[in-house]
């Protein structure tokens, strides 16, 4: 196990190294660049400016120096668009705001779309089951940027409940119209793949055999289909888990969150080249680690699966 | 006079506390109105931006902040006329090149050192220095400064700028030409002193929160990007005892929808009324919805270059164009949100301007689409042979509709074929300022309130000239322009060749529409550029 560990985490190196080098053309091949505004720069202030960031260099150089600064110095370079920040500051203040809200909208999505799953599958064809599948359903089609809007005009304007946006350092309440907006279509999907998996799993023949010995139903339930019922669940929750916890756009957009969704799409919008590649390398990154997370999981889940 | 010491010690407390205490309990000392107890003014703005830093800052929400924060040699009162800031007035050499400032001698910075004319030479050096590759390097070029240019192409050093501290108090400009408005130019932020202290000692990180001096009304209390700002009061600052606006929030929101949503829930006092919702806004809030006239200018540019089409080499083409464009169906129809038609390119609302009567804009539409049939037919198109181009906007919804409307126009009255495309904004800059285009959209805002500033876009050699238009009349008219105590005559011919070669299609003239509160007082609706300041603001009990 811990030399499949050491092997996976080998490749990620050349893995990120090679998305970095791809993101950072890409970037440079899109048309127009940071300093591309309604008022066209005179050619000497452009100079100067791109000097000043080193854009003047050849793209290769400009590739080199950026991994190199990354290595030497952990500095992932400033933004060409909100000057006063670096990269660093950006993802040292978005990151633990996304990370907060995404964390949570995952617990919410796992707790809540799991036992929707369960009890459905336990009770299928039920009122129960017809409910669960009715909500998820539901929930599945109304998109975040549908519900973002729907929960600020009901629990904003017309209750005046909850606040409509803003973070105020994650003050609870500040929290709640994020979660459900982005939990909402992740809990849709728990329930409905955990409903699913879990019916596939009660039809199986050791369950029909721990029936047929008489073991207490919970039991059953929690200790023989829930493993099992768990692994497609699984290869599901890791990508998800690694989008909700880095950011997501329309959440931050409506909800003025500051995290760093919002600024990874203003990034390219704007080409600040080095905003865009820092939060493309972090969410790279978390990529890599989570799945070697959920294949190691799995190893743990289903002993027919060894490395 | 006798004073209790009970008395005597409170008004040592009131001094301390006058920023809070002066208006808490009272009545506006002009107007009488009754205040608000709570003094905080709520802003939205749609993007974070770019600096705190006068001389970096590049964008409109930003140069607002650094009003507010710093102040200039002079501001603008509600109509937009210059008002003393830290200069309470100027002289002008009899060459009209050098301009020497009297500064007034208790202005603070928030940190209680003064403001001296060191500190304006200090910025504006900082402005033009290459190292600091300021994207507004090209203002101090555009205020003719001397040396400003040679300074931004490395050719000497910023020390030799023409700007120079006699005395604390005294401050010299050298220009390279005279230039009439070059005082107006002096309300721009890249233009505010910067305090050298703070900036050697914290380098770029000195517009923190808990680094920054500022010498404006306010100063920097809390800055969390892409969420809010806030601004609390500069007890410092020479007018703190007339200021009446506590706190200035100002919170990012990207969604406009959003935005008016928190607004009418009450969590802010002003945001911008979303594109298409004004007419239904001014109906159910008569009291909240505002508009007023914007130095801004949204047109239509032939690509002229050898490259471009030919049919647009055939000014007939041009005109008849233009001409076939009911303007009044755009702002009133399409729009709905006060615009106003446009016949030349400067708008009316541009101080000193007076809109010259250009032949086109006298007729009535039907003489208009008579005009326009007769010039295309001529041209040599017709239904069988048709007009066809490209037409090409920035993706976005009211560009769209704008769009839209214009092709059907022409596409009835002309039988004209547009092929409409759009594109994401940096690549359709891009495009344009290739010349990779056939019609394109634009739109181009003041830097400052004179028509030069819109004008100058149709020089030869400008930056902005994407559709290179060229006409050695409207060069020679525009150089003279910039040292005239009067260029209305010179400015009036230029519109007149304009409509006469119709390089641009001019079609609306911009508004502001904001939802406000009706609560908050003194917002410059007159002043063109919108430069407002928090200082001057105050919001009315219920």
């Amino acid at each position: 196990m811990l030399s499949y560990i050491l092997r996976r985490v080998a490749i990620a190196v050349p893995t990120l190294l090679l998305l970095v080098v791809i993101s950072f053309l890409l970037m440079h091949a899109a048309p127009g660049g940071p300093f591309t505004s309604e008022r066209p720069l005179p050619p000497a202030v452009l100079a100067n400016i791109e000097a000043k960031y080193g854009l003047n260099n050849p793209i290769y150089v400009q590739i080199i120096n950026y991994i190199g600064g990354i290595i030497t110095h952990f500095d992932f370079g400033p933004s060409f668009k909100y000057k006063d920040q670096s990269v660093n500051d950006i993802i040292a203040h978005g990151f633990p705001v996304t990370l907060t809200y995404g964390f949570l909208s995952f617990l919410v999505a796992v707790i809540v779309g799991g036992a929707l799953g369960i009890a459905a599958a336990l009770k299928q064809n039920s009122w129960l089951d017809y409910f669960a599948v009715g909500v998820s359903i539901g929930a599945q089609v109304l998109p975040n940027f549908v519900m973002a809007p729907i929960l600020v005009l009901v629990f904003t304007l017309w209750l005046g409940w909850l606040p409509g946006g803003g973070w105020n350092g994650g003050q609870w309440n500040y929290l709640i119209l994020p979660i459900i907006a982005l939990s909402t279509s992740y809990m849709a999907s728990v329930a409905r793949l955990t409903r699913s998996s879990m019916l596939e799993v009660l039809h199986t023949n050791f369950i029909r055999t721990a029936m047929a010995k008489g073991l207490p139903y919970r039991v059953i339930i929690f200790k023989h289909a829930l493993k099992p019922a768990l692994l497609p669940i699984m290869s599901y929750l890791g990508p998800a888990f690694v989008s909700m916890i880095t950011g997501s756009v329309i959440i931050d957009l409506y909800f003025s969150t500051g995290g760093i969704g919002q600024f990874y799409v203003n990034s390219a919008l704007n080409r600040d080249y080095a905003v865009m590649m820092g939060i493309t390398i972090l969410i790279g990154g978390l990529t890599i680690l989570f799945n070697l997370i959920v294949d190691v999981l799995y190893a743990w889940i289903d002993p027919k699966i060894r490395y | 006079m006798k004073f209790s010491k009970s008395a005597l010690l409170g008004s040592v407390v009131g001094v301390a506390l006058l920023s809070t205490s002066a208006f808490a309990a009272g009545v506006h000392p002009e107007t009488g109105e009754k205040l608000a107890d709570d003094q905080t003014f709520t802003y939205r703005i749609l993007d974070e931006h770019s600096s705190f830093d006068p001389q970096i800052n590049e964008d409109v929400s930003g140069a607002s902040m650094a009003r507010n924060l710093f102040e200039g040699l002079y501001n603008q009162d509600n109509l937009g006329n210059l008002v003393p800031g830290v200069a309470l007035s100027h002289t002008v050499s009899d060459d009209r090149q050098t301009y020497t400032f009297k500064l007034r001698d208790n202005a603070k910075w928030s940190d209680g050192n003064p403001v001296t004319a060191g500190d304006f030479v200090y910025a504006w050096r900082r402005l033009a220095s290459p190292e600091l590759a300021s994207p507004y390097q090209w203002y101090a070029a555009l205020m003719s400064v001397k040396n400003a240019d040679e300074i931004i192409k490395g050719e000497m050093k910023p020390e030799e700028l023409g700007i120079k501290a006699i005395d604390d108090h005294t401050l010299e400009v050298q220009l390279t030409r005279p230039l009439p408005y070059f005082t107006a130019m002096t309300t721009h932020s890249s233009t505010f002193p910067s305090p050298e202290w703070a900036i050697e000692a914290h380098g770029s990180e000195w517009t923190r929160p808990e680094n920054i001096v500022s010498n404006g009304a306010y100063k920097l209390a809390k800055s969390v990007p892409q969420e809010i700002s806030v601004l609390e009061r500069n007890t410092q600052y020479w007018d703190n005892e007339n200021t009446i606006i506590d706190k200035v929030e100002v919170l990012v929101i990207n969604d406009e929808n959003v935005a008016l949503t928190r607004y009418l829930a009450g969590e802010m006092d002003l945001t911008d009324a979303p594109a298409g919702q004004f007419p239904r806004l001014q109906k159910e809030y008569p009291d909240q919805a505002v508009v007023f006239p914007r130095l801004c200018s949204y047109y239509y540019t032939f690509n002229q270059r050898p490259s471009g089409p030919e049919e647009f080499k055939d000014v007939r083409v041009r005109k008849a164009l233009s001409y076939a464009l009911d303007r009044r169906v755009i702002t009133d129809a399409v729009l709905q949100a006060g615009q106003f038609p446009a016949y030349t390119f400067t708008p009316a609302v541009t101080a000193g301007f007076e809109v010259p009567k250009v032949d086109f804009s006298g007729w009535s539409q039907r003489e208009r689409d008579a005009k326009a049939k007769e010039l295309l037919k001529a041209a040599g198109f017709t239904k069988d042979n048709p007009l066809e181009f490209d037409l090409v906007y920035n993706t976005d919804e009211g560009h769209k509709k704008v769009a839209i409307a214009m092709t059907q126009m022409w596409k009835q009255k002309l039988d004209v074929k547009v092929n409409m495309s759009n594109m994401e904004w940096k690549t359709f800059l891009n495009e344009r300022k290739n010349g990779n285009f056939e019609l394109a959209r634009g739109a181009w805002c003041g830097d400052y309130n004179e028509a030069s500033t819109f004008l100058d876009l149709m020089e030869t050699e400008s930056g902005y000239n994407d559709g290179k238009f060229s006409n050695a009349e409207v060069d020679q008219l525009l150089s003279e322009a910039k040292s005239m105590i009067n260029p209305q005559p010179n400015y009036t011919r230029i519109e007149e060749i304009m409509a006469n070669e119709m390089p641009v299609i001019p079609i609306y003239h911009y508004t502001e529409d904001y939802m406000m509160n009706p609560r908050l007082k003194n917002w410059p609706i007159k002043n063109a550029e919108q430069n407002w300041y928090a200082k001057n603001l105050y919001k009315v009990a219920k």
